[in-house]
């Protein structure tokens, strides 16, 4: 019936242009509400960088620390396990750690490490799949029940997931990625530093 | 009973003259003390950033602020490197809470009480209670500290910060009724005022001393709720944004109602 | 037949989606001489969404728990991104949910909405009050501060007064504690607001079966189109007074963000100083006093000198809205044909209940405050016990057959 008005388009000029402030308003109120949802300023003060020191973890031997609530593993590697390495790439989904968001530019490498130390694997102990935490299978061969040509990694126990000794996911298995290498450095001090690297400070 | 209740009737005139005039926000909780005015300027972050180093060293012996992380000073102008160089003891990391290390049995057992935590003090007492009671301690040997506080009668604190402000004594003046008429003197004969005096000069000028605690008291009040330098900023924008939108929602109203005859 | 022609179509073989938008938004026809005091029924919705949403984004961060629920408020306030919003919003929303349905229940009262066929609307609207006053009070525990504290002590004695072991199942100990503001917690969050959500539909479907009332207190219905069956002084709801309600909203966001943003103490009246030191059980801070919107009751309890009465009392001053229709014996429904009579009533009742309300708020040891509660509550009560009488020898004037401007 508000049609029949002789002055219809200064009404709808009117509703229009309300209509777009009012939702410019409530785009301006549901923004703090939802920027309430992430994490709080306790949250990033827990979840801040962490130093670890590194040079009690003996060769073959794996240490793990916590980031952000999140298991984090320092494995060092022997010699033999870092040759393993170069022997796994046809059994491997991403033997050359192609997909950027699994590690650091740095890490892109056969060892996924720093080029300070080879032997160090950083990495977040928590499967690609569907969040589990993988085990400790280190140990190549039949040992813990992984086959004869087990060449030594690790093994998801939620849905059978298996990774090598650089954290690099096999074939045929649900996984879909590597383990994640968070950024992380070497202090002057000789301490590792997990969440922060030269780039990205705090990151 | 039946006298008091006309009596209470008659007072009743006066008493409704008394409710106008007494419409004053009783914002604070203290009770009677009369205060002197903190000349607070929360957008001065080099007299926050004073305050904030005064904190670190003189309270937070003994005083928290533990809802309070150390990197919100960068709030303040601070950069990540001072904070830690200058103003964090109790920490190795910037994001913690801003905590004590003083034992609250040790603490009960010498002050009698625990120092409070200083996080919201500010909102509980007022800017101008906390710039007088820091400016209002006198030597009183009969209190177990040897102190006590014109603000903050028989207060547990000792004067933390006598070296600065040096020593004050609280002197009894006895003036002649109606002499000095301001104070709206009721009975007649004498009256009694209470002053301080410095006995001892300090480290600082009284106008210095001053100064360092209105920095410290402004820092205070910035600490007691952070959030309110962006609470305003925000306001001012959604107040120019709904004055918009009344008068649009206005014409549209009017342009509706012209229907309406 | 457009695609949305059809979805709509669809919904309502299934739902009556159209027949409920005409019958309460589009064709719900509101008498055309709706003025400033008809702003505050859809403000009232309004701050009701408010604290719903903001109530259910500071629970995503507040502990019931005695130990951390100060530390958690404070943890909304400062690390929480935009957590200071939220909450001052929040407790900002509650002192405004009250000065509208004040506003709301003035209206009522002056115009006789509460009279014949609306006694059920108005009676449905106290409970409404009833419901947010408990919801009030209990949100007014979860802050865990002293005033917060020692307000809920002080209001749970009271029960006291009626039988000891109530205020003990009340409180779930022996005094308050952990288990009553973790009940307050389960009340305020969800029980209450369900309650409260429930009625204001209530509300609104038995408003809308009768019809809204207006300045003139005059019934609409009683002069309809002949060939539409419209009322001839109703216009619809919707757009006319969508339109003019969002003036109104407007003007409402305008004060209650300059609250938010600039004042969200309110000079204490708002936030109390000392709801800002933890719970101490062992300590009650000097002077005690509701928030501002309890404090006429509060008042009237003071007044009487016997706390079994002073309870009585109290409950009485609010439960006595609810005896108003039938109190009422006027000719007339609204205050601009009532004689003098009435006028100078409602004018005793208003200042007397705005005088309670700051009497509630002092010291009860200043000389002025007893003798001046005690005159106030007499006055608040005549209002009421007296209105058989004044209204029905109140000289009124004729009231006409259609709305004025």
């Amino acid at each position: 019936m508000s049609d029949a008005s002789p002055d219809n388009g200064r009404r709808h000029l009117l509703i229009g242009v309300t209509s777009l402030l009012g939702a410019a308003a409530v785009g301006g109120v549901v923004t703090p509400f939802v920027m309430s949802m992430l994490p709080s300023a306790r949250a990033k003060a827990a979840g801040a960088p962490v130093e670890i020191d590194v040079s009690k973890v003996e060769p073959g031997m794996m240490f793990t620390s916590e980031w952000r609530g999140q298991p984090v593993w320092v494995v060092n590697r022997t010699p033999e396990m870092l040759e393993q390495l170069g022997k796994n790439a046809s059994r491997l989904r991403d033997p050359l750690s192609e997909n950027p968001d699994q590690q650091p530019e740095y890490c892109k490498n056969l060892t996924r490490s720093r080029a300070e130390h080879p032997n160090l694997l950083v990495v977040v102990g928590i499967c690609t799949h569907l969040g589990c935490s993988p085990q400790d299978r280190m140990k190549a061969g039949n040992g813990a029940g992984m086959g004869d040509d087990w060449p030594g990694g690790f093994f998801c126990p939620c849905h059978g997931s298996k990774f090598d000794m650089a954290a690099r996911v096999f074939q045929g298995v649900p996984a879909p990625y590597n383990l994640r290498v968070p950024p992380h450095m070497y202090l002057p001090s000789g301490r590792l530093l997990v969440g922060a690297d030269q780039n990205s400070k705090g990151a | 009973m039946m006298t008091s209740f006309l009596q209470q009737i008659a007072r009743l005139v006066a008493g409704a003259g008394l409710v106008a005039g007494l419409w004053v926000s009783g914002a604070q909780a203290n009770e009677g003390v009369a205060v002197d005015h903190a000349p607070l300027n929360l957008g001065d972050k080099a007299s926050l950033q004073r305050g904030a180093r005064t904190f670190a060293n003189y309270c937070q012996n003994c005083h928290s602020a533990q809802y309070l992380r150390y990197s919100k000073l960068t709030d303040i102008g601070l950069s990540e490197e001072d904070i830690k160089g200058n103003l964090m003891f109790t920490t190795e990391k910037i994001g913690d809470p801003m905590i004590v290390a003083l034992d609250r049995a040790d603490a009960k057992q010498w002050f009698g009480v625990v120092p409070p935590d200083l996080s919201v003090e500010a909102r509980v007492r007022g800017a101008d209670w906390l710039y007088t009671y820091l400016r209002g301690f006198y030597k009183d040997p009969s209190r177990p500290t040897g102190w006590n506080n014109v603000a903050y009668p028989n207060v547990g604190m000792p004067h933390v910060l006598y070296e600065l402000q040096g020593v004050q004594k609280l002197e009894t003046v006895k003036t002649a009724a109606g002499g000095e008429g301001k104070e709206g003197a009721e009975k007649s004969g004498a009256e009694e005022h209470h002053r301080l005096v410095l006995v001892k000069p300090g480290k600082l000028s009284p106008v210095e001393y001053d100064q360092f605690t209105a920095d410290l008291v402004n820092y205070l009040v910035w600490m007691s709720e952070p959030a309110r330098a962006s609470r305003v900023q925000i306001g001012v924008l959604v107040i120019f944004f709904l004055t918009l939108m009344f008068f649009l929602t206005l014409a549209l109203k009017k342009e509706f109602w012209k229907d309406i005859h | 037949m457009s695609n949305l022609a059809k979805v709509v179509g669809w919904v309502d073989d299934r739902f009556p989606l159209t027949s409920t938008w005409k019958t309460h938004i589009s064709e719900y026809y509101a008498p055309k001489n709706f003025n400033f005091w008809y702003y505050f029924g859809s403000l009232a919705m309004l701050v009701l969404v408010i604290q719903l949403v903001t109530g259910i984004f500071l629970t995503m961060n507040y502990k019931p728990d005695a130990r951390y629920a100060f530390a958690s408020v404070e943890y909304i306030m400062r690390d929480v991104n935009y957590g200071w919003l939220i909450r001052y919003m929040h407790s900002t929303g509650a002192s405004m949910f009250f000065v509208v349905v004040y506003l709301h229940m003035v209206r009522g009262l002056m115009y006789g909405s509460y009279r014949k066929p609306r006694e059920l609307v108005w009676m449905i609207g106290m409970g409404i009050y009833l419901c947010l006053m408990g919801e009030a009070f209990m949100g007014y525990l979860l802050p865990w501060g002293q005033m917060s504290y020692w307000g809920a002590q002080v209001i749970i004695s009271l029960f006291d007064a009626i039988s000891p072991p109530l205020a003990l199942w009340i409180r779930g100990d022996y005094v308050v504690s952990d288990a009553t503001l973790n009940r307050f917690f389960a009340f305020h969050v969800i029980a209450l607001p369900l309650v409260l959500v429930g009625l204001v539909l209530v509300h609104i479907v038995a408003l809308h079966e009768v019809g809204s009332n207006n300045p003139d207190g005059i019934e609409i219905k009683k002069n309809k189109d002949p060939k539409t069956g419209i009322p001839l002084d109703g216009i619809n709801f919707h757009p006319y007074y969508t339109v003019k309600d969002l003036v109104g909203v407007s003007v409402f966001l305008a004060i209650f963000s300059a609250v938010v943003f600039f004042a969200p103490e309110m000079g204490g009246y708002f936030l109390e100083a000392n709801n800002f030191i933890p719970a101490d059980p062992m300590k009650t801070p000097p002077h005690i006093a509701p928030v501002w919107y309890f404090t006429p009751f509060y008042a009237i309890l003071r007044a009487v000198p016997q706390k079994q009465l002073g309870v009585l009392a109290m409950g009485a001053a609010v439960v006595i809205f609810l005896a108003l229709p039938w109190l009422d014996r006027g000719i007339v429904k609204s205050i601009r044909y009532r004689g003098n009579l009435y006028k100078t009533a409602f004018g005793i009742f208003i200042v007397s209940f705005l005088i309670l309300g700051y009497m509630g708020t002092q010291d009860p040891n200043l000389w002025y405050v007893n003798p001046v509660s005690r005159i106030c509550s007499i006055t608040y009560f005549l209002f009421f016990l007296a209105m058989p009488i004044y209204t029905r020898l109140d000289k009124t004037r004729q009231v006409p057959d259609r709305v004025t401007e």
